[in-house]
């Protein structure tokens, strides 16, 4: 299988897709000669055109707006916001708007449109190009939210965000970019709204998304070593969330941690919480269920403060070694 | 660019001159008649209901400005793509949307054109390219450029129409939507429907420079400003626009000026405006009254035959209430569904 990158993946899937099926088109800021402010779309423009490939002016808004109106009219968008931060900029089209029409208007409908966009810290682009926003978009039913950890599961991923019939928001991870993996040639799509368990263990589950899953899986070989075994859980959709595969999964360990990069107040480990303790795997808890989010702080510039306000490897595991030692 | 001025008041050799050279028939004529009086007869009817409590949340009627509405719809083709705000049913019935679906809709009726789970702001009926109404303001203006751009794409000929009102200009997204329909050339017709305020705000007092339609010219947009109550002066406008707009030169916008009668919503009191301002509209500048005058001095109808279209008018209505009223509600079990396709 080729090895190639998160976002190398991205582009293939939506590469591929624009050659599948000819309702699919890009739109977004400069993503034509610049090719994106990450390159993800490098080079579409050559073999696509301006058409296909649809630079825009600087409104998020209606950037979103305008992939609403033409997938009412069967067109299959895919809408690049530069940096998550600004999907703040398109909120009401997102949530007032493409989750609500098929509901609203009675089921005649459906908004099949993809809005990408990168987030997360970690590239010392401070406060306003750094969120992770997810738990936000979760709260709109009707919309779904789609959070890749791999080139594999973003490839995957973005051709069934592309083929459903509903407004998906793709979650991608700046730092993620650049991380390989191996990816198929062909044509494949993973289902959304179904957790994997990225790595099986007996004694704690570590729900974790985008980078952490990551971080988690590194940390659970080095605790492998110590005779601890992470079960590691990438719910790889944040709305619809795969709730059973969690608590299936917690009733086997007994143990429940939650890590993610967004704040902590109101991020979306809550829901993965509550959901577990108001399930029958409550009883078969034997630690206090935790959560790891980032700081809640907007994310600094400088280097150290921008690395610690977000759970470090350290952190992870010594939750983890915390929990399992039953001294919480 | 085309500024004509708003005469406030056509006379009726203005009025003869514009049919003649329109060359409207007299059945087009009292088409034009017909729907003007259904939409009145809807919304003093939905008013009823609302006094009676039949009517679970809010509305937004449009009586006083249906000419616009009759107006638009004559000068466009019946595929053409409409997208609306909340003030909206004079355009969809206009547009020929079943009254009986609308009422059923306005009730909270399963049979309603969303199955209840619109309401009156959020009216769509899909089968004649109607998109929806929006009950954020402004909202369906970027999404017109989403039509229209699709509309482009699949080198179709149809037009996207899209009305909004004249507090919906001064939401951002009308001056991004502006800007790249025009940018894309996209086969767009913008229409304000300024009734002098949004909600309680006089347009004087919330838009820097007036008309609001002169804004599309920062755009690069042609635009042009005609007397919403004067329904034959409203195609002849529409008509001229939607005409650039399908010859492929990109969008046009016209704003229609008119007056709202009842409140904003269901909890106005009119304290924003006097008594006096209302019955003015009313007796002097009603688009019904002005329309009849002219058509009774035409010829075109007499006093009975006129009479006889508005009471059919009433009967359709006056059976979509009937329909609605013997409709079902939704069942609760269904309260999970349309929300996945
Ligand atoms: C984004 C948004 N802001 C405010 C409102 C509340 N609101 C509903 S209609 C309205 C006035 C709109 O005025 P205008 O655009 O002139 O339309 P009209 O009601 O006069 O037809 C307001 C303030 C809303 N629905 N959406
Ligand atoms: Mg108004």
């Amino acid at each position: 299988m080729p090895e190639m990158t998160y976002l190398e993946a991205i582009r293939q899937a939506l590469w591929q897709e624009m050659k599948r099926d000819e309702r699919v088109f890009l739109l977004g800021e400069d993503i034509g000669v610049y090719g994106g402010a990450f390159g993800l779309t490098h080079g579409m423009l050559d073999e696509f055109g301006p058409e296909r490939v649809r630079e825009t002016p600087i409104s998020e808004a209606t950037i979103v707006a305008t992939a609403v109106g033409a997938s009412l009219l069967g067109m299959r968008p895919v809408a690049e916001i530069m940096f998550m931060d600004f999907v703040l900029l398109a909120l009401d089209q997102i949530a007032n708007q493409a989750a609500k029409m098929r509901f609203m208007f009675g089921g005649r409908t459906s908004v099949p449109i993809v809005v990408r966009m990168p987030g997360g810290s970690g590239t010392g682009a401070a406060s306003q190009h750094s969120q992770s926003l997810e738990s936000i978009l979760m709260h709109f039913p009707g919309l779904k939210v789609v959070n890749p950890s791999t080139p594999y599961d973003a490839k995957g991923l973005m051709l069934a965000a592309i083929r459903d019939p509903n407004p998906v928001c793709f979650v991608e991870h700046k730092v993620l970019y650049k991380t390989k993996g191996e990816v198929p040639e062909d044509d494949y799509t993973i289902p959304i709204g179904v957790a994997e368990v990225k790595r099986a263990g007996r004694d704690i589950t570590v729900v974790a998304n985008n980078i952490m899953v990551m971080k988690t899986l590194h940390i659970a070989e080095r605790l492998a070593q110590d005779g601890i075994e992470v079960e590691v859980i990438d719910p790889r959709t944040l709305l619809p969330l795969d709730t059973e595969t969690i608590i299936n999964s917690v009733t086997k360990t007994g143990r429940l941690l939650v890590v993610h990069e967004a704040c902590q107040t109101g991020g979306w480990a809550g829901e993965v919480i509550a959901s577990v303790v108001g399930s029958p795997a409550f009883d078969y808890l034997d630690t206090p269920v935790r959560r790891l989010g980032g700081r809640d702080i907007p994310i600094p510039y400088n280097r150290g403060l921008e690395k610690f306000a977000i759970p470090q490897d350290a952190d992870i595991e010594a939750e983890i070694r915390m929990m399992v030692s039953g001294k919480v | 660019m085309a500024k004509p001025k708003v005469k406030e008041i056509n006379t009726q050799a203005d009025f003869d001159e514009r049919v003649r050279r329109l060359e409207l028939s007299d059945e087009t004529l009292i088409g034009l008649y017909r729907t003007m009086c259904t939409v009145r007869h809807f919304e003093y009817t939905a008013d009823r209901l609302y006094a009676a409590g039949k009517v679970h949340g809010t509305m937004h009627l449009s009586a006083g400005q249906e000419a616009v509405a009759a107006g638009t719809r004559l000068a466009l083709q019946p595929d053409d793509y409409l997208i609306n705000h909340h003030r909206g049913h004079g355009h969809f019935i206009a547009k020929g949307a079943d009254v009986n679906l609308m009422m059923a809709e306005f009730l909270g009726k399963d049979t309603g054109f969303n199955h209840g789970r619109g309401g009156s702001m959020h009216i769509a009926d899909f089968q004649s390219n109607n998109l929806g109404a929006n009950g954020i303001v402004g909202g369906g203006i970027p999404q017109a450029v989403g039509v229209g751009l699709a509309l482009q794409m699949q080198r179709r000929k149809e037009i996207c129409v899209c009305i909004f009102g004249d507090g919906a200009s001064n939401e951002g997204v009308f001056h991004e939507a502006l800007n790249m329909a025009s940018l894309w050339k996209l086969p767009i017709l913008y229409i304000c429907e300024n009734n002098k305020y949004g909600m309680s705000m006089d347009v004087e007092r919330v838009v820097a420079k007036l008309p609001i339609a002169q804004r599309a010219e920062a755009y690069g947009i042609p635009w042009s400003t005609v007397d919403g109550n004067a329904v034959v002066e409203v195609y002849e406008a529409i008509k001229e626009a939607a005409d650039h707009v399908r010859a492929g030169n990109g969008p046009y916008f016209v704003e229609a000026l008119t007056y709202r009668y009842f409140g904003h919503s269901k909890s106005d009191r009119n304290l924003y405006r006097s008594k006096e301002e209302i019955e003015d509209w009313k007796q002097n500048r009603d688009p019904i009254m002005r329309f009849t005058k002219h058509l009774l001095q035409a010829e075109v109808f007499n006093e009975e035959q006129a009479q006889e279209v508005d009471a059919q008018a009433e009967q359709v209505i006056l059976k979509a209430v009937e329909f609605a009223e013997a409709s079902p509600e939704p069942d609760l079990s269904t309260l999970m569904d349309y929300i996945y396709a």
